[in-house]
């Protein structure tokens, strides 16, 4: 059943039915309403959970991971400052392998000061051993949930998470969403199994320290969990689908990329958007498509180059910026295309909340097609 | 995630610390004085290093380490996870004084102001002797430190020691103590005492560090007495923000504790610092008066 809400409280209703038991949040904007929805069931009794109000999202994330090494299941939420705030602790929580889930509510980083939407906060912490998944609405927002959880605690995996949804754009918009029920959650999600714990009946020494014999097996350790993730979500998304008839089993999803010859590449909500841009200009006779990027680390290059095998050229929409070397998104994808003749160009577009309509995503086909870009797109150059 | 050798030490021989470490005896009489049913939250420092190099690890007892300004974060999780659980066993970190009075502050004033029921040992061996003796807000007055360092223009650390007991009594803390080496049965009995007490306890336990401070490793127990016996550190407990019980001693001039170290090398030569050693000595004074410490001519020591 379709229920009409807020893409917070969808989120927040869905992290209850996963039961975390250990819930530790900073409030910090555009994230606040999930957690204080959450705050307000646990107030209800309605979930059976510790929250803990900390001081800062340094110790927000720092409490997670002393709360999932104890064997229990933990959730936390935040964006932007506070997600740098937390950079160290996201090292070292992937590091040692907690499978935590942590919802990011994807905001620009200061400075100059910005409460707005990009997706620069997750896209910098990508070397950090997270998986990274974006959600293009809020259904989808909901139901990563469920699926990273599942994912993350997969004995084969081990890994953190960051569902990642766009502030704003999707976290105060009201979106029909279909909930799955509690027995159904259950039914898809186990209880909590933890790998190993903290437990005085079988002390073990975690997070001890590595000298130059041990540290590169340690990472390398984690990039083959990386790995194996891919595995691990194309089974939990096709599982998905099969209980729940929304299927997630692709690391990438393509639209209208059949015959396509340019193809836009994107993550999140502006695929909405750009999927209305595509329709419109196929009305107009232009062959194009897009590649939605749903999981981000592991970064699922053979899938995006088999994908984009039939198109001429790409253009990546990069709502971040690696400042001296282009946007993320679209140094990664021309690595995955290296080699093959297309001509992959990126734009840097709609940092810090800057609106992107429909004829804005043509604007950039348009560009792409006439071989320019590698650019920031929508500059107000009066102002510069 | 090693596993840990059997013993009838809880906190194990064989770990890499220096010949004469203080905070090694600590942790020693920690663990003695926790028992088995105990989870430690570690800071990053001296202790975390010599006693978990992978694959080997000194800790009889489940033991994390994430960060160095976190332990009280992560115990906060610890103990929210075990009462969710119904579960039994104590929450104890261990941070050095760098991590405790500087980097950590944030974490441990967050952890006690919410009341989770956990205890906090700080070993204070008054600098940061992991990465080579640099200053910290422990270090005391007039020590030299390789980045408070004596010179032609300086005497060494410009200020005294933070005063954290104080800051975390202010939080409410039910008990907060201060304790050293030198007496370990009483070190015992006030672990025993805080992690037996609801709510977050806090002791701050002097560690001697014979490389930091320069002095014999043969000497660390002696040094650790003599700043006791000096009034330079003093041992008492405050219950619910009050001073209950301090230690009483028949005090020494502080030149016999400073002239056997290292750090305070500079206040005897080339050329004596009287002026500087009359102010630690006013420190020590000041110790005495606060906490009542001085043994008046019919008592006897405790």
């Amino acid at each position: 059943m379709l229920e009409f809400m807020e893409g917070s409280h969808a989120v927040a209703e869905i992290v209850k039915r996963c039961r975390p038991q250990v819930i530790s949040a900073y409030p910090i904007t555009p994230q606040t309403h999930i957690v204080e929805d959450l705050a307000q069931m646990v107030a209800n009794c309605e979930i059976d959970a510790e929250y803990i109000t900390v001081e800062s999202e340094f110790s927000a994330l720092s409490a997670c991971l002393g709360a999932s090494a104890a064997g229990s299941r933990v959730y936390s939420a935040t964006t932007s400052q506070g997600l740098a705030l937390m950079f160290e602790v996201c090292f070292n929580v992937a590091g040692m392998r907690q499978p935590i889930v942590m919802t990011i509510a994807n905001r620009s980083l200061g400075a100059p000061l910005s409460i707005w939407n990009d997706q620069q906060d997750s896209i910098s912490l990508r070397d950090s051993g997270w998986l990274q998944f974006y959600a293009e609405d809020n259904q989808e927002a909901a139901d990563l949930h469920m699926i990273a959880y599942k994912v993350c605690e997969d004995h084969d995996i081990l890994l953190p998470a960051f569902v990642c949804f766009d502030g704003f754009i999707l976290t105060h918009t009201y979106e029909p969403v279909a909930l799955p029920t509690q027995e159904e959650v259950d039914a898809y999600l186990p209880a909590f199994n933890p790998y190993q714990r903290l437990d005085a009946a079988n002390p073990l020494s975690f997070g001890m320290y590595a000298t130059p014999e041990y540290y590169m097996e340690f990472r390398y350790e984690v990039d083959r969990a990386m790995e194996r993730a891919k595995q691990a979500f194309i089974k939990a998304g096709r599982e998905f689908g099969e209980q729940f008839d929304r299927d997630y089993s692709a690391l990438v999803e393509g639209y209208r990329l059949e015959d396509a010859d340019t193809a836009l590449v994107a993550m999140g909500s502006i695929c909405g958007t750009a999927k209305d841009a595509v329709d419109e200009m196929r009305e107009h006779g232009r062959k194009v498509g897009l590649l939605n990027i749903r999981v981000f680390r592991p970064f699922p290059a053979q899938e995006i180059a088999d994908a984009l095998k039939d198109v001429s050229t790409v253009a990546v929409l990069d709502k971040n910026i690696s400042l001296g070397n282009g946007g993320a998104v679209g140094t990664e994808v021309k690595a995955a295309l290296y080699g093959s003749g297309i001509s992959v160009y990126d734009y840097i577009i709609a940092l810090g909340g800057r609106d992107v309509r429909k004829r804005d995503i043509a604007a950039v086909v348009d560009l792409a097609e006439k071989g320019e870009g590698d650019m920031f797109y929508g500059l107000r150059t009066e102002v510069l | 995630m090693a596993e840990v050798e059997g013993g009838c030490e809880l906190f194990s021989a064989g770990h890499r610390a220096c010949g004469g470490c203080g905070p090694a005896l600590a942790a020693r009489l920690l663990l003695k004085a926790t028992g088995k049913n105990v989870i430690i939250a570690a800071a990053t420092g001296c202790m975390e290093v010599f006693s978990t190099p992978y694959p080997e690890t000194a800790w009889g007892v489940p033991w994390i380490h994430s960060l160095f300004e976190n332990p009280a974060a992560v115990a906060s999780g610890i103990e929210a996870s075990l009462k969710r659980q119904g579960r039994t066993e104590k929450v104890v970190c261990i941070g050095g004084d760098g991590s405790t009075l500087d980097i950590g502050v944030l974490c441990i004033s967050g952890a006690f102001e919410r009341g989770h029921d956990i205890t906090y040992i700080c070993y204070d061996n008054e600098a940061y002797m992991n990465t080579g003796i640099q200053r910290s807000g422990a270090t005391p007055y007039g020590a030299s430190t390789t980045t408070s360092p004596a010179g032609a223009c300086s005497l060494g650390n410009p200020r005294p020691k933070k005063d954290m007991p104080a800051i975390l009594a202010a939080h409410g803390a039910p008990y907060v103590a201060t304790a050293s080496i030198a007496y370990p049965n009483d070190f015992i009995k006030k672990v025993e005492r805080a992690i037996n007490t609801p709510g977050p306890c806090y002791i701050q336990v002097h560690t001697p560090c014979c490389t930091g401070w320069g002095f014999e490793a043969g000497e660390t127990l002696n040094m650790a007495k003599l700043a006791i016996e000096t009034g330079l550190w003093v041992n008492y407990e405050m219950v619910d923000g009050r001073v209950e019980k301090a230690k009483k001693v028949s005090r020494k001039p502080v030149e016999e504790y400073l002239a056997k170290q290292k750090r305070f090398r500079h206040l005897f030569k080339p050329a004596r610092r009287d002026d500087v050693i009359t102010q630690i000595q006013g420190i020590a004074d000041a110790n005495a008066e606060r906490f009542g410490i001085d043994i008046k001519a019919k008592e006897s020591s405790e």
